[in-house]
């Protein structure tokens, strides 16, 4: 604020000179021009009715020639002084609204705002690099968790978007190149309720920075940085950045996953889902040769995961000598247009990626790749939000948005660390494993999708469970997510992961069953619908509430009454 | 040479000059006090407030609330002024004459600081 008025009184050094010197030379004026009394006395105005005379004469309020009527000599210096006092208004007042309406005092304001917005954030918040696509979903989803952010851009479009966005939540957006770090210092990156830095800009350069820039002024953040390069990521990962994702790798993973093991592609997108959103169905993709259009980055990524996974492909590139050929040959064309497609044998092929970069371009190979081939199952990659009406219309089998994804994996890395422990170990595991879990998973949960969370069985956040189980006594999974209202019934819910710290490595038990037995610092990944999470935690909490689960009955709470069920129980055992 | 130098230094020393000249003679005497004096040492005075918004020195921050204490100090004098004359119509006494007049010794005290503030900054400047 300081800066803004220095500015501001700075520029308005020349109109108030003009308007104090014009008051000066008119009041002066008036006292020393001599004028006559109602008597006809010779009378000289004083300094006081002469400041008022001036006052109202220059503001043209007008109240007339006071205390006496004026001579001819005041009523000329009067006219003179008139001009002179509404003109030196007039500029001062039109200076004043053009320094309001100056750019760099606009800049300066909004600024201010920002920096006040963000130092009011009294919470943990993630401070988000670039507002695209990715930027955007991921806002969204931090903010339906109930998670502050704040946002750097340098596309004053985007920032004119999230002030239009309507979040529960103020997100602080600052219109500002993130490579420069005092544009990440002022956006609260030394705060203390700093939770981390998301790299999300489109270009390399720029993520790199960030990264590098967090890690220096602020080592103990979380650093979530995007990479395209492989050089880059490496270079990123160099001085420590906690999480870097490469979203064509990511997005390319997903899709040979989806590919090769629906079940277990449904799981991943069921357990990175962002609050209320609705379930994904499953898909079937047939097994057999592929056709994939376009072999950019992504294309290269999505060809060699096919590969691995023992698919068969064809590739379809505009540009080989660009981008290069893979090694079992490529057909040369767009895609588009039937020849290219029917060159590519697409009669017996069981799917198409349409991959290309263009948006326009993949819908256009979708649909003359269902008019020649309607069987086919079709995969389009879609590369901005803004198409989200004819990608549906479209109804394609599948439709990735790389956005979306890279967005869901940054999520669920920032609220929920243990889930991508739990992803991890999931991979080792077979479709049919992963099918099984998704039935189970879908028969306690409605039309939206689950939801997981974290629980560490501690003092802080259950104190019930911690107690009985430093008191001895043995506590079990089912314990834990059995009804606190009616223990005879489960809560739906499910445990995924028990991650126990042990004393050399950590121990991990994926799917624990339900006599598991627990231990104190147990760290547990649950999934159920929104809002059993309330029941557990009441129940994590509260002492009687766990003795009703784990006897059955209302346990007395005070003192006095437990020593009288005691004794009432030590007479009924001597009966 | 800086022209903004020179009208800011004129200001500054005017209005101590401007001030020590009203404020000289007995203090009581309203003969020795002139009120076209007072007159041009709050205009003067104002002006020089004016010159010294927007510096974010230190030096300056300082310069603006010496400058304030005047303004304020010749402000409140003059009103007495115009309230003896015009408003109670006691005329001038000794005793209101007296009072005026160690106000504007109170402004002349800050104007002083103040010059003697520019002149070390000045000194400071080596340039």
């Amino acid at each position: 604020m300081n800066n803004i008025l220095f500015v501001f009184l700075r520029r308005l050094h020349v109109p108030l000179i003009v308007l104090i010197t014009v008051y000066a030379i008119s009041v002066l004026g008036f006292v020393l021009i001599p004028g006559v009394d109602d008597q006809g006395n010779p009378w000289r105005m004083d300094f006081f009715h002469a400041f008022y005379f001036v006052s109202y004469m220059g503001s043209t309020i007008g109240f007339g020639e006071i205390p006496y009527e004026f001579t001819g000599a005041q009523r000329m210096w009067t006219t003179f002084t008139i001009y002179a006092t509404v003109i030196s208004w007039l500029y001062a007042i039109g200076y004043m609204l053009t320094i309001v309406q100056d750019p760099a005092l606009r800049n300066l304001l909004t600024e201010h705002r920002f920096r006040r917005g963000v130092r009011r954030i009294s919470e943990p918040f993630y401070l988000i690099c670039g507002y695209g696509d990715t930027g955007n979903f991921l806002v969204r989803a931090l903010n339906e968790a109930g998670i502050r952010a704040v946002v750097v851009e340098i596309d004053q479009d985007r920032i004119n978007q999230l002030e239009l966005e309507g979040y529960n939540t103020y997100v602080p957006g600052l219109c500002a190149d993130a490579s420069v770090p005092d544009n990440l210092i002022k956006a609260g990156l030394q705060n203390l309720d700093c939770a981390g830095v998301v790299a999300l800009t489109n270009q390399d350069a720029v993520n790199l920075k960030v990264a590098i820039t967090s890690k220096l002024l602020n080592p103990g953040l979380r650093t979530i940085a995007r990479a395209e390069t492989h050089d880059v990521e490496k270079n990123i990962a160099s001085f420590g950045t906690d999480h870097i994702i490469n979203p064509f790798d990511t997005f390319a993973g997903r899709l040979a996953l989806a590919l090769h093991s629906p079940g277990m592609y449904l799981l991943y997108e069921w357990m990175t889902s962002v609050p209320h959103e609705s379930l994904r169905e499953p898909v079937f993709p047939p097994s057999g040769r592929w056709i994939l259009c376009g072999y950019g980055r992504f294309g290269k990524a999505v060809h060699e995961r096919l590969k691995a996974e023992g698919v068969s492909s064809t590739v379809i590139e505009a540009t080989p000598e660009i981008t290069g050929t893979p090694s079992d040959g490529v057909v040369v064309g767009r895609g588009t247009e039937a020849e290219t497609l029917h060159e590519a044998d697409i009669q017996h092929a069981v799917g198409l990626v349409a991959g290309t970069d263009d948006d326009a371009n993949n819908l256009s190979i979708v649909m003359t790749a269902r008019s020649l081939n309607p069987d086919l199952f079709t995969v389009l990659r879609q590369n901005g939000r803004a198409n989200d009406v004819i990608f549906n219309a479209v109804q394609s089998d599948l439709i990735m948005q790389r956005g979306n994804i890279i967005a869901r994996k940054i999520f669920a890395t920032i609220t929920n660390p243990v889930l991508t422990d739990f992803l991890r170990l999931a991979r080792r595991h077979d479709d049919d494993w992963a099918n099984q879990l998704i039935s189970r998973i879908g028969g306690i949960i409605g039309n939206e999708a689950p939801h997981v969370w974290m629980l560490t069985l501690d003092e802080e956040n259950a104190p019930a469970v911690n107690t009985a189980l430093e008191s001895g006594e043995t506590l079990t999974v089912q314990n834990i997510i059995t009804d606190p209202h009616d223990f005879s019934r489960t809560l739906p819910l499910i445990v995924l992961l028990i991650k126990r710290p042990g004393d050399e490595a950590e121990q991990e038990i994926i799917l624990p069953a339900g006599q598991e037995p627990l231990q104190p610092g147990d760290q547990l990944l649950l999934c159920g619908r929104f809002g059993s999470q309330s029941s557990v935690e009441w129940l994590v909490a509260n002492l009687n509430v766990l003795e009703y689960v784990l006897y059955g009955e209302d346990r007395p709470a005070g003192t006095i009454w437990r020593r009288w069920v005691r004794r009432n129980h030590a007479a009924r055992e001597l009966q | 040479m800086n022209l903004e130098k020179v009208i800011f230094a004129f200001f500054i020393v005017l209005a101590l000059t401007i001030n020590f000249g009203f404020f000289i003679g007995d203090i009581d005497n309203p003969d020795h006090h002139n009120v076209y004096e007072l007159y041009a040492a709050l205009v003067i005075s104002l002006i020089a407030t004016v010159l010294k918004f927007g510096d974010r020195t230190h030096i300056g921050a300082v310069l603006l609330a010496t400058s304030l204490v005047a303004d304020v100090q010749l402000i409140i004098a003059a009103v007495i002024w115009g309230v003896v004359e015009h408003v109670t119509q006691t005329g001038m006494t000794p005793h209101v004459m007296a009072a005026i007049v160690s106000l504007s010794g109170g402004a002349l005290l800050a104007n002083i600081t103040s010059v003697v503030l520019f002149v070390i900054e000045t000194s400071m400047m080596r340039r």
